[in-house]
């Protein structure tokens, strides 16, 4: 096993400081490539009208998650080198239902709001605005919650030990629930969304117009 | 004005693209993409300069910028940066460099602006609070198939389309 890199000392930290900008680089180009750089299109996921943030989050999911499984089989990575997210059930939950009221609400997540405002989306950059001071309210207000903020603290627990199976066949459960969603989807997809010549409607702010490169 | 159809990837190749740059985070580094950290590790930065002692008294500001900590030297902080290059490239190479808002016919512009904010806001908040957002926890989490991600990238698609109804006249 020689993987991951960095933990097995093939690069410093300065190094890997610019790993993760090159991998960012790659990481902002396809979500501006995937469409995620418009929150109307991220948004019509919530109405069932375009099932692109769906598919994309789940394909990206299963390839990693089978990717780091055979990586590992095969001996090239250890698995257990791995960082795995700590459990915090309930802070994450009651994060997840304030970022569902968010995602519809503001039309982007953190990482697709950088890629929008960095291709001139206004509302990308009022986004972003509000996203600063939501974190910096959320560091006011932490000493108050900091008990909430670390409850239903489960330790570095997976699916697989929550359900006691082994990763294989979880990851196996997880395909076929991918697959499962990906069928609905592009059936859901069929039923509600709009002629293709509708769903694009950017609207320009007078004054502001920057020619488009070509 | 004429809407424009815009040419993206297909969502598949997509996500099997993304799914690739994840699988070659964790094999360099060890850990997946995020980006909240990133954002949030900014924000204390400006914080640490605006009043460093602040900082040092709150809890958790200070595991970012406590002390001599610099904040920015960290993984997010330079990949967050990445992704606003990189996005911005595709942009360029797509001809979709525009200043514009994006919004469904029912609503205004100024309109969209305001509940960008507040959405935006409410993320931040809630970004921290699940210590992550949908690329640290449910990408990275979720391809390590760690429970508390999971349970948080579940409850977020649920609330998402549960206040969707509401605000259908920002969208459709």
């Amino acid at each position: 096993m020689f993987a991951p890199l960095y933990k097995y000392g093939y690069f410093g930290f300065e190094t890997s400081l610019v790993i993760a900008f090159a991998l960012g680089i790659l990481f902002g180009f396809t979500l501006e490539r995937a469409g995620f750089s418009s929150s109307r299109k991220l948004a019509l996921q919530f109405y069932f009208r375009d099932m692109t943030v769906l598919k994309v989050m789940f394909t990206a999911i299963v390839v990693a998650m089978v990717g780091l499984l055979y990586l590992n089989l095969a001996d090239i990575l250890d698995l257990s080198r791995i960082y795995l997210n700590p459990t915090y059930l309930y802070s994450q939950i009651a994060g997840g239902v304030i970022m569902g009221f968010g995602f519809v609400l503001g039309g982007y997540c953190p990482g697709t709001s950088m890629v929008a405002s960095a291709i001139g989306k206004i509302d990308g950059f009022f986004y972003v605005a509000g996203m600063l001071l939501g974190m910096f309210i959320y560091g006011e207000v932490f000493p108050s919650i900091q008990n909430f903020t670390q409850s239903g603290y489960l330790g570095n627990v997976t699916l697989s030990d929550w359900l006691s199976l082994r990763p294989g066949v979880i990851a196996f459960l997880v395909i076929l629930m991918a697959l499962g969603m990906f069928w609905g989807a592009e059936v859901l997809e069929r039923k509600f969304s709009e002629p293709p010549e509708a769903s694009q409607q950017p609207s320009a702010s007078p004054g502001d117009a920057v020619p488009a490169s070509r | 004005m004429k809407p424009e159809k815009e040419k993206y990837w297909s969502p598949y190749a997509a996500g099997f693209m993304l799914g690739l740059v994840l699988l070659a985070t964790f094999f360099l580094m060890g850990r997946g993409l995020g980006a909240s950290g990133g954002v949030m590790r900014t924000v204390t930065y400006v914080v640490d300069k605006l009043d460093a002692g602040h900082v040092d008294h709150n809890p958790y500001f200070a595991k970012y910028a406590g002390g001599e900590k610099n904040p920015l030297k960290d993984f997010l902080v330079f990949e967050i940066l990445g992704v606003i290059v990189g996005g911005f490239l595709s942009g360029a190479l797509a001809g979709r460099l525009k200043f514009r808002t994006d919004k469904g016919p029912r609503i205004s512009v100024r309109g969209r602006w305001i509940l960008a904010f507040l959405g935006g806001g409410l993320m931040g908040f809630g970004a921290r609070l699940a210590k992550g957002c949908t690329s640290g926890q449910a990408l990275s989490g979720g391809a390590t198939l760690a429970l508390g991600s999971w349970a948080f990238m579940m409850v977020m698609f649920v609330a998402a389309y549960a206040i969707a109804y509401f605000v259908r006249k920002q969208w459709i």
